[in-house]
């Protein structure tokens, strides 16, 4: 395979492109919030790619990382002036420790416990964040300081655009690297049978506890970005409908697919503000295209297209 | 005592609904390995069924039969139309189409009856039965007798009858099952018409109680799943035992810890559950075959 036709070449190169000309096309800034958003999102859903398309695992509890992620900086910051980077770090070292305690007894069993733990820890977070209304505002939401550095503050929709675009430039770039490395083939091999996995050497629990606690961090970190670029956060960003968004657009792209999940979150952020013009069908035609997504296009949008591409090409 | 006595009664009382959702979710893992989703659609779809033929004049016995009937209905529908064609698919896309299913369900009741609450009438009278200082509803009784007969009614099905065996056997092993000449798609198929009936009838019994909506299926359905995984996943009765479980626990948390915590009890006993008793507490320890 040539550089271009890499996902690491080609791919990246292809993806930053896209990035660097989307604000020539982007009409105003209601625009620029939805890409940002895209953005967000696909950091989110290329970190549970890595658990669900390469380790195998399924999370129902990512949204309560994401807004763990959120709050955490967000109280950190604006109650006990911690600088927001540094807030946004410890942020995602708590959201880690959690993920580790919680992922190092559920990994040791098979089947789908980890589902079933991370919708039970999911809900409880968001349960917490709505209930310490002191801490958190409470259902009502609270107000997070702007992210300042070193005396530099990001102001408008426009600038955060290039942040959240160089960070998923990173992210993406990390986890290409992380699959082709010996962590990425032993994730595939524990995927593709986890007893051949061991008995060849492969510590299984060990590295789908590294994987779930990585991709915790990863939704963490965004969590933190979207508290400081939308200023103002509610517990609805833990709750477990955003955990079935986010499965859901790992899924609608493309499992064990980088660009797939990239693929999933652009559609599923911009499907519903679509819908919106449909009013009341909304949620109805939401359900109906997951269905069908799911029946026809197994694999999911990516990797489907990718083989029909490939089979016309041939 | 007597606040002892009233947090029991209620607790029983949602825990009979839970338990009654646990089960669904119990007999379609037990057909096909798949976890519903939709299941705590089913419960929305009896309660505001129920509620919307009431409304428009049936008599309640006759509203009862076709709002279950309705649910088992789409529970066969949402079978044959989105989880057979999806036969083979990994786990995780089958969770998606009942995810799928359940947000369509739920959408769809929006559009056909609105987000409000709608109550419902008490089958008999509202007036409170005294017993030890504590208050018991009418219709909690009634709640407890459905669970109950359910549960009886359950247990002949799958100890009596040669359809309920042939599920149990299939349960147990779909390849030998399949040998003896057990049609797995019928199973399948009965396997959702059931799981819709237990849920709309659940959905029924306690809009009385609680008032219902179409969001009422979420919190419900995810309790029900908890039942069902702290009882053995794939084991009907452990699914009864820890419904009734999870009501009392949360009844006397709410009753002496903390109201605003109620809802996190059940999630944080299954995860004390799955760190200390991974297989359920009345789930057999299994070792896997490679």
């Amino acid at each position: 395979m040539s550089f271009w036709q890499s996902p690491r070449g080609g791919g990246l190169v292809a993806l930053a492109v896209i990035i660097g000309l989307l604000p020539l096309v982007l009409p105003n800034n209601y625009f620029f919030n939805v890409a940002i958003l895209i953005g967000l999102n696909g950091i989110v859903c290329i970190g549970l790619n890595l658990l669900i398309g390469y380790a195998g695992q399924i999370s129902l509890g990512h949204a309560g990382f994401f807004g763990l992620g959120a709050y955490v900086a967000a109280i950190l910051t604006s109650n006990y002036a911690v600088p927001p980077l540094a807030a946004m770090l410890l942020a995602a070292l708590l959201v880690g420790i959690l993920a580790f305690a919680v992922a190092r007894p559920i990994m040791r069993l098979k089947g789908h416990y980890l589902a079933m733990g991370t919708l039970g820890l999911g809900i409880i977070i968001a349960i917490v964040l709505n209930q310490e209304v002191e801490l958190t505002g409470g259902p009502d939401g609270m107000p997070v300081d702007s992210f300042s550095l070193l005396g530099w503050q990001p102001y408008g929709d426009r600038v955060w655009y290039w942040i959240v675009g160089v960070l998923l430039l990173v992210t993406v770039w990390l986890a290409l690297n992380l699959i082709d490395s010996p962590v990425g083939r032993a994730l595939r091999a524990l995927h593709g049978s986890e007893v051949a996995a061991a008995s060849a050497g492969i510590n299984v629990v060990r590295f789908k506890v590294q994987i779930f606690v990585t991709s915790a961090i990863l939704a963490s970190l965004a969590g933190s970005v979207f508290a400081f670029y939308i200023g103002f956060i509610t517990p609805g960003e833990a709750n477990f409908l955003h955990s079935l968004e986010l499965v859901a657009m790992v899924v609608l792209g493309g499992l064990a697919s980088i660009y797939g999940a990239l693929v999933g979150a652009a559609i599923l952020t911009i499907l519903p503000q679509v819908l919106t013009v449909f009013h009341d069908y909304e949620m109805m035609m939401l359900g109906a295209i997951m269905m069908a997504v799911m029946i026809f296009m197994r694999r999911g949008l990516v990797p489907t297209l990718a083989k029909l591409l490939r089979r016309r090409g041939s | 005592m007597a606040d002892l006595l009233q947090f029991l009664f209620s607790g029983i009382t949602v825990g009979a609904t839970y338990a009654l959702v646990g089960l669904g979710f119990a007999i379609i893992y037990n057909a096909s390995h798949v976890i519903n989703f939709a299941q705590g659609e089913f419960v929305m779809l009896g309660g505001m069924g129920a509620v919307y033929l009431v409304d428009s004049g049936l008599p309640l016995p006759a509203a009862i039969l076709l709002a279950v009937l309705a649910t088992m209905v789409v529970g066969v529908t949402l079978e044959k139309m989105a989880i057979e064609p999806a036969r083979n698919a990994s786990v995780v896309s089958l969770i998606i189409i009942t995810i799928g299913a359940s947000i369509f369900l739920r959408g769809s009741a929006e559009v056909a009856w609105g987000r409000n609450f709608h109550s419902m009438a008490p089958f008999s009278g509202s007036e409170p039965i005294d017993i030890g200082g504590a208050a018991l509803l009418p219709q909690s009784l009634w709640v407890l007798g459905g669970a109950i007969l359910a549960v009886l009614a359950l247990k002949y099905f799958f100890g009596r009858t040669r359809t309920g065996k042939a599920m149990q056997a299939s349960a147990f092993n779909p390849y030998a099952a399949r040998l003896v000449g057990i049609d797995q798609r019928f199973v399948l198929m009965l396997s959702f018409a059931l799981s819709g009936l237990f849920g709309a009838v659940a959905g029924i019994l306690v809009a009385p109680i609680s008032l219902t909506y179409s969001g009422v299926g979420v919190m419900l359905g995810l309790k029900g799943f908890c039942a069902a995984i702290l009882g053995g996943m794939g084991n009907p009765f452990g699914a009864i035992m820890g419904g009734l479980l999870l009501g009392v626990s949360e009844a006397i948390t709410a009753g002496y810890i903390s109201s605003a915590y109620k809802d996190a009890v059940a999630f944080l006993i299954i995860l004390l559950v799955l760190f200390f008793m991974p297989s359920g507490l009345f789930g057999k320890r299994r070792t896997e075959r490679v």
